[in-house]
């Protein structure tokens, strides 16, 4: 069960990136100001669903300091759109506005005064449009359409399976369009006929709340244009994914495209991806000077949010609780552009079900464009969404046969290494292990007094983690190391986790090895930071890195020792000869190159095969408790105990472990007592951080227990396999099952704020309920 | 803001104060927040800006010793005071406690949040020096931090409370 401890890796070693940050030392992408420096601001969309008639920018030209307005029609000589899955998403609206706030001119300035009053002063006339608010009234058969354009969907092989184009299925000439952006269907047995046989048929509709993530640091963007080449510092999680459509709006080789991220203030998946930058580099393309974009939370919310959804379950058990069917039905409101939401879906869909035995399963996803805030990746990614309607199904179905909601999902859960979905990976972890440490954990302290309830939920996601990774390590004269990856620090501590694999890799110290990241560049290429894959995936190309190093020296040194290479004895930043000598790697180095210079390079790949073939490349658990007190005259909902349990593989450094579970409980705590993105009309009620309520420190739990787990069966290095995003796919489900045993009543919807649960206690219907 | 009538910031006003023990003498314009004047003149980019607010207390700095929020205090209104920011805090090559003691905790992760928080913890200890959990947790509650779930900062500053005590 346990894993070996070894030198460095496993040990809760200090992080370095902290010592920079405690000191204000720590650059961001805000705090870079290059020579030379014009600052933006957008103009944005007053209206929710628009034809635009005309932009009116003399006035603006006018305003002392500003020395441009970007509109789309500066645009004509460039692709003008950006979307990695459906490049539906245009830089400046083209034609119209498909909702409030988005961008439709740019106003470049020599400082950010000017550029805010330039932007005050474009005025842009409109002809207002029918607009579809929400989901429901996007797929109401009159309803107005979003897209009227085939975008044509990327062919990349990850994302090929997202490739449906809006509201067209593969087949027919010409259906009628709808605002349907995708969708994923996923089914095996036979449901119907099952339910008809099953002892019980439970039926519930959930509906899970628009989120905002609220990385503390806002979304920008620097770009500059020198001669042919273009180059972005940017607060981007996937700097090598922003490269690509970069690359293709200025029809540039992608070696000319450089886009660099520095420390990340915060990511949670709402930095994948392109947002930004295309705005921030067609100013500095029009004026040919470096433009700076730095947006506000009222404008990062407007670019970026979670996918709502509305989901139906019913689902067949036995008498004895026995799963027989299920059957989902997800409709996401994915707002105005596709953005990274058919991967949501897909996710949404592979999920939803849980981590149990399903012998018949029937799930219908949509995900429809609505004029809204674009929705996309959101730490969880469609699985917080899924486990709300599934988590809290089971619980209904538990009440009704009179089994504790955590007997029924005993008998549910698939064993280790049983499949969850058909033809992949099956779970690499021991999920009914893991369910009994939050049990026991809650039960020790668990108060049986009214007002009172106890919530479990489990979830397992299939990683959406495509193993694409490179690394390289630099072995220098001194012994040091260098290392590279294009894996972005956004807070996770991945650098600080690199260099720890390297030092154990390579028998250096750690405080010999450096790692530079995120660099189309500098840095060696990697797909994504995004679904837990660093230490996994970047880790094994690290370890290959190190490995392809130590070929690489032992060579060296059988040549200059004239010795058979398999004489040499592997050792700790050193080789050993027949004789005893160690030689160091340094040594090998500067003998080889004859002198005091040179350098060795290793290189690590990985790509889809060998242990890496099946996908996913690991599952990541998500196992949590929740004990919850109400106050029933204010419906004031107060967390006794958060048990969290982080099914790692194994801890590179299990402070961060611990740190990262309960940062993603937190937010998923967020979802289900506090946050909820509210529309009323075209726009938004609480675009800001004072009606956007997220946890505050009063809010922490009075016990917290983060359990790390590890029982090598991860498939990266020394066993070890995703965390950080577990904790927050099914705490709003674990939530909402607590706060249903506390007051009898089940609620269908999240955040459960303090009006939501007085309604419940008091038997009135719930808020805005359908 | 009209068109007419830009005010692009040519009303200037002359700022004398202490930034960090340094006397700073600077003519900024009138509608420069605190932070702006921080980041963009002295090139003191440790106090980060967030929620423009003051509900998230990121750009929390001292002024006279009581913690503001830099995002909305205006830069004009720091003549003939006393500034500090994280970029203070540590003397010399030595960490302060709060720094070493967060550091050591885990308790930060993206490190955006946290040089309001050290600002914050730091007006909290001088003039409390031995809080309770819960006299720390209700004086940072303007404190945002998405990253850590709270409980490594609210043992770092009790844990760096009790070595300031020790060094007292």
């Amino acid at each position: 069960m346990s894993v070996e401890r070894r030198r460095v890796a496993g040990q809760a070693v200090q992080r370095r990136d902290l010592f920079e940050k405690v000191t204000g030392a720590a650059t961001y992408t805000v705090d870079v100001t290059p020579p030379g420096c014009l600052h933006a601001k957008v103009v944005r969309s007053s209206r929710a669903h628009a034809r635009i008639l005309g932009i009116e920018t003399s006035a603006a030209l006018a305003v002392p300091g500003v020395i441009a307005v970007v509109t789309a029609s500066d645009l004509a000589a460039l692709f003008p759109r950006f979307g990695h899955i459906i490049p539906d998403h245009a830089i400046l609206a083209m034609e119209k506005v498909r909702y409030y706030g988005e961008p439709v001119a740019l106003v470049v300035a020599e400082n950010i005064v000017a550029a805010s009053d330039g932007a005050e002063a474009v005025q842009v006339r409109y002809e207002d449009l029918p607009a579809a608010m929400d989901a429901e009234a996007a797929l109401a058969p009159d309803a107005p359409i979003l897209h009227d354009d085939d975008y044509g969907a990327s062919g990349d092989e990850s994302f090929s399976e997202m490739a449906a184009t809006p509201g067209l299925p593969d087949h027919g000439d010409s259906p009628p369009r709808t605002n349907v952006a995708h969708t994923v269907d996923l089914s095996w047995g036979d449901v119907d006929a099952a339910l008809a046989q099953a002892h019980i048929v439970v039926e519930n509709r959930v509906h899970y709340p628009m989120l905002y993530a609220y990385a503390m640091e806002p979304y920008n963007a620097v770009a500059s244009f020198t001669e042919d080449s273009l180059h972005v510092v940017s607060s981007a999680q996937h700097p090598f994914m922003v490269r690509t459509d970069l690359a293709r709006i200025f029809s540039l080789p992608l070696s000319r495209v450089r886009v660099q991220v520095p420390y990340l203030g915060g990511g949670y998946g709402s930095k994948s991806y392109t947002k930004i930058e295309p705005l921030a580099a067609v100013g500095a393309w029009v004026v040919r000077q470096p433009v700076k974009l730095v947006l506000d939370v009222e404008e990062a919310i407007y670019t970026t949010r979670a996918d709502s959804a509305a989901i139906t379950v019913r689902s067949g058990f036995d008498a004895e609780g026995r799963i027989l069917a299920r059957a989902f039905d997800i409709v996401l409101d994915s707002g105005a552009y596709a953005d990274n939401s058919p991967l949501v879906l897909a996710k949404a869909v592979n999920r939803c079900f849980g981590p149990y035995r399903v012998p018949n399963l029937r799930v219908r996803g949509r995900s429809v464009y609505t004029n809204t805030s674009p929705a996309s990746s959101y730490r969880g990614f469609g699985a917080p969404q899924g486990a709300l309607a599934g988590e809290t199904n089971l619980d209904r179905a538990a009440a009704q046969l009179g089994i504790d909601p955590v007997e029924i999902r005993r008998r549910n859960l698939v064993p280790p290494g049983g499949e969850i979905l058909p033809g992949k990976r099956g779970i690499d972890a021991d999920l009914p292990a893991d369910l009994e440490l939050v049990a026991e954990s809650l039960q020790r302290d668990a108060r049986t007094v009214p007002g009172h309830g106890i919530g479990v939920a489990c979830t397992a996601s299939d990683a959406g983690a495509y193993p694409i990774s490179t690394a390289i390590v630099r072995v220098q004269t001194d012994g040091s190391v260098t290392v590279l990856s294009g894996s972005t620090e956004m807070g996770q501590g991945s650098r600080s986790v690199l260099a720890q694999l390297v030092a154990e890799e390579l028998g250096v110290p750690i405080e010999a090895v450096d790692v530079v990241q995120s660099d189309t560049a500098m840095s060696s290429y990697e797909r994504t930071t995004g679904a837990s894959r660093t230490t996994t995936l970047v880790g094994l190309a690290v370890q290959r890195a190190c490995a392809d190093a130590r070929a690489k020296l032992t060579e060296m040194a059988a040549e200059i020792e004239q010795c058979p290479p398999e004489s040499l004895a592997q050792g700790d930043g050193v080789l050993e000869s027949a004789d005893g000598r160690k030689l160091a790697f340094g040594d090998i180095i500067s003998r080889w190159f004859g002198g005091d210079a040179g350098e060795v390079t290793g290189v690590g790949t990985l790509r889809r095969d060998g242990r890496t073939q099946k996908m996913p490349p690991f599952w990541e658990v998500g196992m949590v408790g929740v004990e919850v007190g109400i106050d029933p005259e204010t419906g004031v909902v107060r967390v006794d105990q958060l048990v969290t349990v982080a099914d790692v593989g194994f801890a590179f450094n299990p402070k961060a472990v611990e740190g990262q579970d309960l940062g993603a409980a937190t937010q998923g705590l967020g979802g289900a007592l506090f946050e909820e993105l509210v529309y009323d009309g075209p726009q938004l009620v609480n675009p800001n951080m004072v009606e956007y309520r997220v946890p505050r420190m009063t809010d922490l739990a009075d016990k917290i227990e983060s359990i790390v787990v590890e029982r090598g069966d991860g498939v990266g290095p020394y066993g070890a396999k995703g965390g950080g995003e577990g904790a927050l796919n099914p705490m709003g489900a674990a939530v909402a099952n607590a706060v249903a045993m506390a007051t009898g009543k089940w609620p269908s919807r999240l955040p459960l704020t303090p009006e939501r649960v007085w309604r419940l206690v008091n038997d009135l219907p719930e808020v805005d309920a359908e | 803001m009209t068109a007419a009538q830009p005010a692009t910031g040519h009303d200037h006003v002359v700022v004398a104060a202490d930034v960090n023990g340094v006397s700073v003498t600077e003519p900024v314009p009138t509608r420069w927040t605190l932070a702006q004047f921080l980041r963009d003149r002295l090139g003191l980019t440790g106090t980060k800006v967030s929620c423009e607010l003051q509900v998230c207390g990121a750009c929390s700095v001292l002024v006279d010793g009581a913690p503001v929020s830099a995002c909305t205090y205006l830069a004009a209104d720091i003549d003939g005071r006393r500034v500090q920011t994280v970029e203070g805090l540590a003397a010399r090559d030595q960490l302060h406690p709060l720094q070493r003691s967060f550091v050591e905790h885990f308790a930060l992760q993206c490190g955006f949040c946290t040089p309001g928080f050290l600002m914050m913890a730091k007006a909290l200890l001088d003039r409390n020096p031995d809080p309770t959990e819960d006299e720390v947790k209700e004086y940072l509650d303007g404190n945002i931090c998405r990253c850590t779930g709270y409980e490594p900062i609210v043992a770092a500053v009790l844990d760096a409370a009790k070595r300031m005590r020790g060094q007292a």
